[in-house]
């Protein structure tokens, strides 16, 4: 039989895709040990490390990122399992259509709507844009992942499992706790990696509900690249980025474990 | 759940349909001006170019994911390892990449100073800050979200089909063409959808990529609730966005296709 393409093609192919989504990062970090502040390689330095490890705006936003991205992960793990949980449960179609539908909302309605939420609130609550208004958006844009990731994992849980513990005679919450529990625990640490790399990255969102005190690490990143290219920036993405991947594949390796 | 989409959502319709107030924030009475004014010529402008750099985005998507998602389907045991590949840039800062295309994009970038150490051009070739650099940031962004649901497809495909039409004497791109395609039409519909929603409301990559000079309706909605302050106006602006890609959805859904 005569191949539908022929596989060298479609493997030289694919090399080339591959490289078109990878090696861009790849220069950057390349580059990000250049001691030269222009484009031009002079000699291997860790000079913008230093450099970016001394920035004050750098370091406390970052620091905010960090507490935002635990806090809001902590929140919404426990509540997208919940969720999912509860679907697993008994089926409810509004529930699940309006987590699909947060999932394919584009970003920027999520944000302008949560915005004029949290400004509609303050006529009722004493409270400003700030760190907690950050947090309680990122949960809510981070629940529906998490609560995939957990529903993924349960379509192949039996719920005889479950309903055997009840038989011999524990109640819902020590079956959920000694039997469910634990046959999802990988699931549930994917999702939280993955609630955490989404809260830690977001841009678009964080922005508009972000307060005075609470600059983001992509909202200084942002900020510097749109000043134009930073070779202090460089050190920045390549840390970030090689934060975010190992993140990203102790994910996928707990997902399919 | 339904309670922290529904909420906002409620508020920014109701937003869409006040007057917006000489301080920024919002008033009575009820209007629909709001909507009226999206057709003015300047604003309907902004949403047709949205449609078309996604729409272009989203066919060079597919048509570069098409053959990756191919040879994953058919690389056996390495499968793991080459989606690996596609899914990893997925989840690492969309911003950071984007950046990186501004390193090597801009006029004392990468590309133009190798290309002017090696002679070809003198002066640096403008590549950033245009619709090209808009598309490129898209594909590069929206490349993994093309190539999943594709691959799933191609996944359970039937290549005994493909075997029967080169048997029964069909060139290798009819088979394609008419046997391949239509076979893989919904994973084609998923990917089409997945990539086009999310280009359709890019504000990132245009701010970024585009400078001033590509104003879409990410831009336009994010623009209206901070330095123009016309909050009724970007709440009409974002709910018309948020109307079309439901409706996409809501169209893949009744030919019963799962989307995720």
């Amino acid at each position: 039989m005569k191949r539908l393409f022929a596989n060298r093609g479609l493997a030289f192919y694919a090399v080339l895709v591959y490289a078109f989504l990878h090696v861009p990062l790849l220069i950057l970090a390349i580059f990000s040990f250049n001691s030269s502040k222009f484009t031009v390689w002079e000699g291997f330095s860790f000079h913008w490390y230093s450099a970016a490890f001394g920035d004050r705006d750098l370091i406390e936003s970052a620091a905010n990122s960090l507490i935002i991205a635990i806090s809001a992960t902590a929140l919404a793990t426990i509540i997208g399992t919940l969720a999912a949980y509860g679907l697993w449960k008994r089926a409810s179609p509004l529930l699940a259509g309006s987590m699909y539908l947060s999932l394919a909302t584009p970003e920027i309605v999520t944000g302008v709507s949560l915005l004029a939420f949290f400004q509609w609130s303050f006529r009722f609550l004493h409270f400003r844009l700030g760190m907690h208004t950050v947090i309680l958006a990122h949960v809510a844009f981070s629940v529906a992942y998490v609560a995939v990731v957990v529903m993924a994992r349960l379509r192949s849980f039996d719920p005889a499992l479950e309903e055997a513990a009840l038989d011999l005679g524990s109640n819902e919450w020590r079956a959920f706790q000694l039997v469910t529990l634990p046959y999802l625990t990988p699931a549930i640490a994917a999702a939280a990696m993955l609630a955490f790399t989404v809260s830690i990255d977001d841009y678009v969102i964080t922005s508009l509900v972000a307060g005075v005190d609470s600059q983001t690490l992509p909202m200084v990143i942002y900020a510097l690249a749109r000043r134009g290219v930073n070779p202090m920036l460089n050190a920045v993405s390549t840390i970030v980025v090689f934060a975010l991947g190992t993140m990203v594949l102790l994910s996928e390796k707990l997902r399919s474990a | 759940m339904t309670l922290t989409l529904a909420v906002p959502s409620a508020i920014i319709v109701a937003d869409s349909f006040l007057t917006h107030g000489a301080y920024g924030g919002v008033e009575r009475p009820f209007t629909l001006e709001n909507y009226a004014r999206l057709f003015d010529p300047l604003y309907a402008m902004i949403f047709w170019r949205s449609f078309w750099i996604a729409g272009i985005a989203t066919a060079l998507c597919l048509a570069l994911g098409f053959p990756l998602a191919l040879f994953i389907a058919r690389s056996g045991a390495r499968k793991n390892l080459y989606l690996s590949l596609v899914i990893l840039p997925f989840w690492t800062s969309f911003l950071i990449r984007t950046y990186a295309w501004m390193f090597l994009l801009r006029d004392t970038g990468l590309i133009n100073t190798a290309l002017q150490a090696m002679h070809i051009i003198r002066d640096p070739l403008p590549m950033l800050y245009n619709d090209g650099a808009v598309i490129l940031g898209l594909v590069y962004g929206f490349l993994p979200f093309a190539v999943l649901p594709l691959y799933a497809t191609l996944e359970r495909l039937d290549r005994s089909l493909l075997e029967a039409s080169a048997d029964l004497g069909a060139k290798p791109r009819d088979t394609l063409f008419r046997v391949m395609i239509p076979l893989c039409a919904p994973g084609i519909r998923a990917s089409a959808i997945l990539v086009f929603v999310p280009c359709l409301g890019t504000y990132l990559t245009s701010d970024l990529l585009g400078g001033s000079k590509t104003i879409l309706i990410g831009n336009l909605v994010q623009n209206q609730f901070t330095a123009s302050r016309d909050w009724p106006f970007g709440a009409a602006a974002s709910i018309a966005l948020m109307i079309v890609a439901m409706a996409l959805l809501f169209a893949a859904r009744r030919k019963g296709e799962e989307l995720l």
